[in-house]
C-alpha cells in the first residue's frame, strides 16, 4: 500500500489542471466564433428534406442568402478544435500525473472524480465531432467542462493523498470509472437537451431541433447500458465492502432514481412515441438527478458514499 | 413494460360490462405500457423520502435524535412510515403493483413474440420504391434462389415467391427486450426470497475473545421472516489480533490506511482450525455466510478493587470513538459487585496523548503510541436492579457521588493504579486491546440476483442495438432488373443507411458494373 506521495507530480497535476481550464475557456471562445459567424445553418423545416439517413445530423448547408462569412471564422474552427485537444490532453496529463503521485486509481474523492467526468464529457465530445458535424456542441461542452474543473479547484480540492480502506480496492477500477463514462455521456446529451429547449423555430445558427434530439438519444443510447453497469458494479462492491448489495444508502437510491428516469426517456420515446419537447423534458429531469447525485448527495446527504471527501 | 412498435390503446373503459367486465378493463388497464412506466415513476418518488430522512434500519441513533430534536414532527413521520420507508407498505404496494403491471405485461408479450418469430415475414409489397430506403441496379443472372442465398448469408430469414423475396432480422431486439423485463422481474424475487430466507447480525469483538455463529452471540440479530434460529451456518472463530495501519506524517496525518483482523477460523463443529486476515472489502465466507469487518476501537482492560481489596472487576471495556481523527474514545466501568458501594467510571480513552498548553490532555493520532486513561470515578447505586434495560456505554451519574474528578489530572498510562479517595478501592489500567465490529450476513438471493442483473444489461444492450429490419427484392420476370426495398421500423442504433448500400452491394455480385444503377434513399422522418 502507497502511502507516501510524490509532491512534485502532485503539484504538476494541479498545474495541469488550471491549463486545462485555460484552454478549455480558449476552445470556448473558438467555437462560440465559429457559431456565431461561421457559415450559418439553414432553416430546420428546410434541413429535413435533406437529412440524410438516421441519426446522422446532416453536413451543414450552407444558408442560401447573407453574406459569406468571414475567413477568419473558418481558423476559428480550426483553432477551437485544436486548443481542444491540447485541453484535453491537458486533462488526461493531469490525471495521470495524480494517479502515478499517489499510486492508485485518481478517483478516489469527489475532486478526482469531477475532474474525470470532465474529461470524459470532452472525450465524449471529441470522439463524436470526428465522426459527425456536431461541431456547435463544443461551445457548450468547452464551457460546461471549464466551468466543472472551476468548481471542483475552488470548491472540491484536496491534497493529493492515500483513500481510506473501503476504496483501496480493484473495484473503484470499474465501478466509478463506469459512473464518469456514463456521466461524461449524459452530459453531452444533457448538453444538446438544453440547447434544444433554449433553440426556437426558425432560422437558427444552432442545428435544427431534430439533430439536437437525436444526438441526445444516440448518446444516452450509449450511456445508458453503462450507467446500468456502474450501479451492479457498485452492488457487486457493495456486497464485498458492506455486507449488502443494496441498502438504499443516499447514492444508492438517487443512482437507481437516475436509472429509473433515463429508463423512463428511453420508454416514452421508443414506445410512447413520445417525440421533442416532452421528452427531452424527461431526459433533463434524469440529468438533473443524475447532477444531484453527484452534487447533493455528497455535500448535503450523509451516507455510506461519504468518504467521497469534500473539504 | 415493451418497447416495440405496437402501442397498445388505453383500455376503453367498458359501459354496461359486469363485473367481469370491469377486472378485465382493471387488468388492462394495470397492464398497460402507461400504467408500467408511472408505476416505475412513482418507484422512484417512494424512494426519496428514505434518502432524506434517517433509516432506522440504516442509521436508528439517527432516529431517535429525530425523536428527540422534533418529538411531535418525528410522531407523525413515523405514522407515514418515513423512518422505515423501504418496507412500509406504501412502498411495498408500489413495487408489488410494479410487479404485476411488468408480469401482465411481459407475459403476453413473450408469447406474441414466440408466434412472430415462428411467422414468415411478409410478402412483398406492390410498390418497392415506396419504401424507405430503395434501390434499382441489373444483374444479369440473378434469380430468386440466388438472392434469397445471398441474403441468407448475411443471416436474413426469407421466404420466397414468384419473382421476388421477402427478408427479414434482428429478432434479437425483441428477444432482448423480453429477456430484460423478464430478469427485472427475477431480481425483484431474488431480492424478495433474500430477504425472507437471509438473515444479518453485528457482534463486538475484542481481541483474545471468539464468536460462534448463534442467535444468543449476537448482539444485533435481524432475522428474515422464514429463516429457523437451527439453520445458522454452525462455524465460530477467535480474534487473535488487530492492526490498524494510518498515514503517519503530513496533512492526512491520522487517516487510516489499511485494517486487517487476524481471525482462526473453525468451519463446523470439529473441522481443522484455519487462519483467515479478515479486512474490509474482503469477507469471510464460510458456506454463503459472509462475515465483514465494519468498525473498531479500543478496549483497555481494567483491573478494580474495592473497599474491601478484593477484585471486583478484571477485564476489557469496549469503548466508542468520539472523534475519528484522534480515536479519542469513551467508555464506561460499571462495578456492580463492588463492596461496600457498588462503583462506576467514566472513562476517556486517549490513545497518543500528549499535554496541551492549557495543562490538560489530548489524543494527536489515532493509533496507540501513548495510550493513557482518564477517570472519573462515582460510589452509588449504579441502579442495575431497577429492571431497566441500561446501555454498557453510559453511565447515569445523577444519583452517584462522585470521588474523582478533574479532567486536567494526569491521565493513567499502562500499569498505573489510581487509588479511590476515602479508602473506596483502586482501579488499575493493564493494558489496552482492541475491538473489531463484524456484520455477519446471509442472503441466498445474492448470487441469483446477480445473474438476474447480467442478464438484465445483456438484454439491455440488445434491445438498444439491435434492429428489426425488413427487405424485399423483386426480379424482373423476363429481365435481369433487380428492385430493392428495404425498412426498418425502430430507432436509435447506427444509420440503416449505410448496412442497406451494403446489403444491394452484395446482391449486385462482384462481377456487377458501376453501369445502369440508380440507388436513391428517402428518410421517413
Ligand atoms: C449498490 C451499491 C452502489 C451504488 C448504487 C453506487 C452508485 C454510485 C454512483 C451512481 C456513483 C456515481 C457518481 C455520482 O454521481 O456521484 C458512484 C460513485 C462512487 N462510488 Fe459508488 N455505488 C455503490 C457502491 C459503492 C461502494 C461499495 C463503494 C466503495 C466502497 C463505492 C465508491 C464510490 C466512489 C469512490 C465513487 C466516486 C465518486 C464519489 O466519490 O462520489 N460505491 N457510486
Amino acid at each position: 500500500m502507497p502511502t507516501d506521495v510524490n509532491s512534485g507530480l502532485a503539484t504538476l497535476s494541479d498545474q495541469l489542471i488550471l491549463a486545462t481550464v485555460l484552454l478549455y475557456v480558449l476552445a470556448m471562445i473558438g467555437y462560440a466564433l465559429d457559431l456565431g459567424f461561421g457559415r450559418a445553418r439553414a432553416a430546420a423545416p428546410a434541413r429535413e428534406l435533406v437529412a440524410a439517413g438516421e441519426g446522422l445530423p446532416a453536413a451543414p448547408e450552407p444558408a442560401e442568402d447573407g453574406p459569406p462569412p468571414p475567413a477568419w471564422a473558418a481558423r476559428a474552427a480550426m483553432f477551437a478544435i485544436v486548443v481542444s485537444f491540447l485541453g484535453w490532453a491537458a486533462n488526461l496529463g493531469a490525471i495521470i500525473t495524480r494517479g502515478v503521485a499517489v499510486g492508485r486509481w485518481p478517483w478516489g474523492n469527489m475532486y478526482e472524480f469531477v475532474v474525470a467526468i470532465c474529461f470524459a464529457a470532452m472525450t465524449a465530445f471529441l470522439v463524436m465531432q470526428a465522426r459527425q458535424p456536431v461541431r456547435f456542441l463544443g461551445a457548450f461542452v468547452s464551457v460546461a467542462a471549464a466551468l466543472g474543473l472551476g468548481f471542483a479547484v475552488r470548491y472540491l480540492h484536496v491534497q493529493a493523498g492515500p483513500v481510506v480502506p473501503a476504496l483501496n480496492s480493484y473495484w473503484i477500477a470499474i465501478h466509478v470509472t463506469a459512473a464518469i463514462f456514463a456521466s461524461g455521456l449524459f452530459i453531452v446529451a444533457g448538453t444538446s437537451g438544453i440547447l434544444f429547449l433554449a433553440r426556437k423555430d426558425g432560422p437558427s445558427r444552432l442545428p435544427g431541433r431534430d439533430d439536437l434530439e437525436r444526438l441526445a438519444h444516440r448518446a444516452i443510447v450509449i450511456a445508458f447500458p453503462i450507467w446500468t453497469f456502474a450501479v451492479i458494479a457498485g452492488a457487486l462492491w457493495a456486497d464485498k465492502a458492506w455486507g449488502r448489495y443494496w441498502g438504499w444508502d443516499p447514492k444508492e437510491v438517487w443512482a437507481f432514481i437516475t436509472w429509473i428516469a433515463y429508463a423512463a426517456y428511453l420508454h416514452a420515446r421508443a414506445t410512447a412515441g413520445w417525440r421533442g419537447r416532452a421528452a427531452m423534458i424527461v431526459q433533463l429531469v434524469a440529468f438533473g438527478c443524475l447532477l444531484f447525485n453527484l452534487v447533493g448527495v455528497n455535500i448535503f446527504m450523509s451516507g455510506l458514499h461519504s468518504y467521497a471527501e469534500v473539504p | 413494460m415493451t418497447s416495440t412498435e405496437e402501442v397498445r390503446a388505453d383500455p376503453v373503459r367498458p359501459t354496461g360490462f359486469g363485473p367481469l367486465g370491469w377486472l378485465r378493463w382493471a387488468w388492462r388497464l394495470l397492464t398497460s405500457m402507461r400504467t408500467a412506466l408511472i408505476l416505475l415513476f412513482l418507484f422512484a418518488v417512494a424512494s426519496v423520502p428514505g434518502s432524506i430522512y434517517p433509516q432506522r434500519s440504516i442509521s436508528p441513533e439517527r432516529v431517535a435524535q429525530y425523536f428527540k430534536d422534533t418529538p411531535g414532527l418525528a410522531g407523525w413521520l413515523d405514522r407515514l412510515w418515513l423512518f422505515d420507508v423501504y418496507t412500509s407498505p406504501w412502498f411495498a404496494a408500489t413495487y408489488l403493483l410494479l410487479f404485476i403491471s411488468l408480469a401482465g405485461c411481459v407475459v403476453p408479450r413473450a408469447a406474441a413474440h414466440l408466434r412472430e418469430m415462428r411467422r414468415k415475414p411478409p410478402a412483398a409489397p406492390r410498390n418497392l420504391s415506396r419504401l424507405p430506403h430503395h434501390a434499382s441496379f441489373q444483374a444479369p443472372g440473378a434469380t430468386v434462389e440466388t438472392l434469397a442465398a445471398a441474403l441468407r448469408k448475411k443471416r436474413f430469414r426469407t421466404v420466397t415467391g414468384p419473382g421476388w423475396v421477402a427478408a427479414e432480422k434482428g429478432y434479437l431486439r425483441e428477444t432482448g427486450n423480453l429477456l430484460f423485463h423478464f430478469a427485472l422481474l427475477a431480481l425483484l424475487v431474488a431480492v424478495g426470497a433474500g430477504g425472507l430466507y437471509g438473515y444479518r447480525g453485528n457482534v463486538l469483538l475484542v481481541e483474545g475473545n471468539g464468536f460462534a455463529n448463534t442467535v444468543a452471540a449476537y448482539d444485533r440479530y435481524i432475522p428474515g421472516q422464514k429463516v429457523s434460529p437451527e439453520s445458522l451456518e454452525p462455524f465460530s472463530f477467535t480474534l487473535e489480533d488487530f492492526q490498524a495501519t494510518y498515514v503517519a506524517t503530513g496533512e492526512r496525518r491520522g487517516q487510516p490506511l489499511d485494517f486487517s483482523a487476524r481471525l482462526k477460523v473453525t468451519d463446523r463443529p470439529g473441522a481443522r482450525e484455519r487462519p483467515y486476515d479478515l479486512r474490509v472489502n474482503e469477507p469471510l465466507d464460510v458456506g454463503g455466510t459472509q462475515t465483514y469487518l465494519i468498525g473498531h476501537g479500543y478496549a483497555p482492560t481494567f483491573t478494580v478493587l474495592d473497599g474491601k481489596g478484593q477484585v471486583a472487576f478484571e477485564g476489557p471495556v469496549p469503548c466508542l470513538a468520539a472523534d475519528q481523527m484522534t480515536y479519542t474514545s469513551e467508555c464506561v466501568v460499571k462495578v456492580p459487585d463492588a463492596e461496600p458501594e457498588q462503583l462506576g467510571f467514566l472513562v476517556r480513552f486517549l490513545p497518543t496523548t500528549v499535554p496541551a498548553q492549557d495543562g490538560s490532555y489530548v489524543s494527536v493520532f489515532p493509533g496507540a503510541a501513548n495510550p493513557t486513561a482518564q477517570v472519573f470515578a462515582f460510589s452509588g447505586d449504579l441502579g442495575l436492579k431497577s429492571g431497566q434495560p441500561q446501555s454498557v456505554y453510559q453511565l447515569d451519574t445523577k444519583s452517584l457521588k462522585p470521588l474523582v474528578m478533574g479532567a486536567d489530572a494526569k491521565p493513567l498510562s499502562v500499569g498505573a493504579t489510581l487509588p479511590l479517595p476515602g479508602g473506596a478501592g483502586s482501579i488499575r489500567l493493564t493494558g489496552v486491546r482492541e475491538w473489531i465490529s463484524l456484520q455477519i450476513a446471509y442472503d441466498p438471493g445474492r448470487v441469483p440476483a446477480l445473474l438476474a442483473a447480467g442478464l438484465a444489461v445483456l438484454g439491455l444492450v440488445l434491445s438498444l442495438t439491435v434492429r428489426r429490419r425488413r427487405l424485399w427484392v423483386r426480379v424482373a420476370q423476363e429481365g435481369d432488373a433487380v428492385e430493392v426495398g428495404g425498412l426498418t421500423r425502430t430507432e436509435g442504433g447506427p444509420a440503416f443507411t449505410d448496412e442497406f448500400s451494403q446489403i444491394v452491394t452484395a446482391l449486385r455480385g462482384p462481377e456487377a458494373g458501376e453501369s445502369a444503377s440508380r440507388q436513391g434513399v428517402k428518410d421517413a422522418h
